[in-house]
């Protein structure tokens, strides 16, 4: 578990004068499951590609383990991909799809036939053998592709986006199923996708990316509770992102409102950005609190309710989450546990920009 | 769909003029004699003609052969390569079907000729000068050139459909290129490679043009002795038209196969 089995070092990568990926440096641990998450155009497609062996970097070195594979082409890595589109061959069977890289090295009849069974039982399409993949549902696809590279035995699988194409409640299965595949056969997983949900439920490892540079690498808890910038807390989930000054340590000013905070080692009167998750958002009378604003739009969204307060001065609207419904036009009171007030470094590129990029 | 049927009127009268009634024509010559009574005479004839039927499918089948051999590289190079350089290709290997058929023949005549433009150029570097017109040679080259789009065409637009992905997917699981080529391309390809087959082959055995300005004369083939017998010094309607019938019953017999061969790839998987 402690060994890198996939190390990046200085992977640069540019089409047309573009540049995808700047100067990256990645370690990736045996056994884990790592989600490069990212907007598209972040880089995270490209960067498993030069994993997998189906694009050279412009400059940098490819490790698996302490071997660089540079120079090792594709077919010859120990490592196997489920495609975004599955990219099954359609003129074969589910058996002989799964089959395929046996086929190539010759495995004895026998072999292939009790690895297929296993693999297949392994992704719970046990009786699917004879069927033509164009029979299948999407998610019965996506299955066979993960079968079909498992059937290697790969000690790293790398997944581009494979659930992107299914439904939400067939992705949400998924998520549970391809997670219990991964800690089953224990070898290590890089997942890529755009979905934040989706790396934040999967993953032991996230690895946050934009514009070819990473933001970001930590636990799904990391991430989300401790963004490292103002791009991480506005990708990983909605956020109320302001400016703020930080007084002196744990002692920070927003809206025109102190807070005391558990954030320290900034400068004195450093100018920071302040992330306040929706969810944390506390209403009270507005007697009660400095930062005051008017509640513009209230949406059911199940759970709770979310909804849009004008905070003068501000530019952009405040967006709670709450299990108790505030009238449109009311005037509200809101507050923040020390706790839950994130302080960052300023991100000097633009957010809303950034992630419309996609 | 039932109520636009009409709307293939024209076709289904066009097909009736020009095809349904002529092959009733030939049937009915083929069963009967000169003085229009029922016979099978003209099919028994066939066993005298049996070694230009023998000439006419074994050099159709070489010429097949060739082509696919010429076409396949080329189709699958085409289908892998940028569009522009796709187009490019397309367009060279159509331009000379632009040009009449007769006279792409004919030029070959006299490149071929004892003393034409190839056996002269080989004369200055001090060889030949070989005997190449009025050679079966000659012949199937005439087929080769004349026939070898049909079989490029319907090879490339099946490759043309193969999506890259799918060859990413055979390195990722092992397979070098020419494993790549052996258990995904060729079988992804093999209905166009049939189609292109059937293509070439049907032409290529029922032609007469390309035996008489190649052949000399000397090289009949089963289209030669039909021709001759409905134009010939001596017509017999009759004969031709049985031999016509055998002709078209034994092209019908091999595109059967065919296409049994190409179905059972595609429901292969099925009935395994």
């Amino acid at each position: 578990m402690s060994e890198n089995i996939i190390s990046l070092k200085n992977i640069s990568v540019s089409f047309d004068d573009e540049v995808i990926l700047d100067k990256l440096n990645l370690d990736i641990k045996d056994g884990a499951f790592v989600t490069l998450l990212g907007p598209s155009g972040c880089g995270k497609t490209t960067t498993l590609r030069i994993i997998g062996g189906f694009q050279e970097p412009d400059s940098g070195d490819v490790f698996f383990g302490s071997e660089r594979i540079n120079d090792l082409p594709a077919h010859k890595r120990k490592l196997n991909t489920v495609f975004q589109r599955y990219a099954l061959f359609p003129h074969l069977n589910v058996y002989e799809n799964v089959a395929f890289g046996m086929r190539v090295q010759k495995k004895s009849e026998a072999e292939i036939k009790a690895k297929v069974a296993e693999m297949l039982k392994l992704v719970s399409l046990d009786g699917f053998e004879k069927r033509r993949t164009s029979t299948l549902s999407g998610g019965q696809q996506q299955r066979v592709a993960i079968a079909r590279a498992l059937a290697n035995d790969p000690r790293v699988l790398l997944l581009d986006e494979p659930l992107g194409a299914l439904d939400l409640k067939l992705r949400k299965e998924m998520q549970v199923e391809l997670k219990r595949i991964q800690s089953r056969l224990g070898i290590t997983f890089i997942y890529v996708t755009h979905d934040q949900e989706e790396a934040l439920s999967m993953s032991d490892t996230i690895v946050v990316m934009n514009h070819g540079v990473i933001q970001q690498i930590g636990s799904p808890t990391d991430i989300y509770n401790e963004p490292e910038n103002g791009f991480v807390a506005d990708f990983i989930g909605e956020s109320n992102i302001v400016d703020g000054i930080m007084h002196a340590d744990c002692d920070v000013e927003f809206c025109g409102t102190r807070f005391e905070c558990v954030d320290t080692g900034f400068g004195k009167d450093e100018e920071v950005d302040v992330v306040v998750r929706p969810e944390d958002v506390i209403v009270v009378p507005k007697e009660e609190s400095g930062l005051r604003g008017t509640v513009t739009s209230v949406t059911f969204k199940g759970v709770h309710y979310e909804m849009y307060v004008n905070v003068p001065g501000e530019e952009e609207e405040w967006i709670i989450q709450s299990t108790v419904a505030q009238e449109e036009g009311k005037e509200i009171g809101m507050t923040v546990i020390p706790e839950n007030i994130h302080i960052m470094k300023k991100y000097t590129g633009d957010y809303a920009s950034d992630i419309e990029f996609e | 769909m039932k109520k636009d049927s009409w709307l293939a009127s024209p076709f289904m009268v066009w097909v009736l003029i020009f095809t349904v009634v002529p092959l009733g024509m030939v049937c009915w010559y083929a069963f009967t004699d000169a003085s229009g009574a029922f016979t099978f005479e003209n099919i028994l004839k066939i066993g005298t003609y049996w070694d230009y039927l023998k000439d006419s499918l074994i050099m159709g089948a070489v010429a097949t052969a060739l082509c696919l051999l010429l076409g396949y590289p080329l189709a699958y190079i085409m289908s892998r390569a940028s569009w522009g350089a796709q187009q490019t290709m397309m367009m060279l290997l159509m331009l000379p079907q632009w040009m009449n058929f007769l006279l792409r023949t004919y030029s070959w005549m006299t490149l071929l000729e004892n003393n034409g433009l190839i056996n002269n150029i080989l004369g200055r570097i001090g060889l030949g000068p070989f005997h190449m017109i009025n050679t079966k040679g000659a012949i199937i080259l005439g087929m080769v050139y004349n026939f070898l789009p049909y079989m490029i065409l319907p090879i490339y637009s099946v490759m043309e459909k193969i999506h890259d992905s799918l060859f990413e997917a055979a390195r990722d699981l092992g397979a070098n290129r020419f494993n790549t080529m052996r258990r995904v391309v060729f079988p992804l390809s093999l209905p166009g490679v049939i189609t292109g087959i059937t293509m070439v082959f049907v032409p290529s055995v029922s032609t007469f043009v390309i035996s008489q300005m190649l052949g000399g004369g000397r090289n009949m083939l089963i289209g030669d002795v039909i021709e001759r017998l409905f134009v010939g010094a001596a017509p017999n309607y009759n004969v031709g038209a049985a031999l016509s019938l055998v002709l078209m019953v034994l092209i019908l017999i091999s595109m059967a196969v065919m296409k049994k061969f190409d179905d059972g790839e595609e429901t292969g998987g099925l009935m395994m």
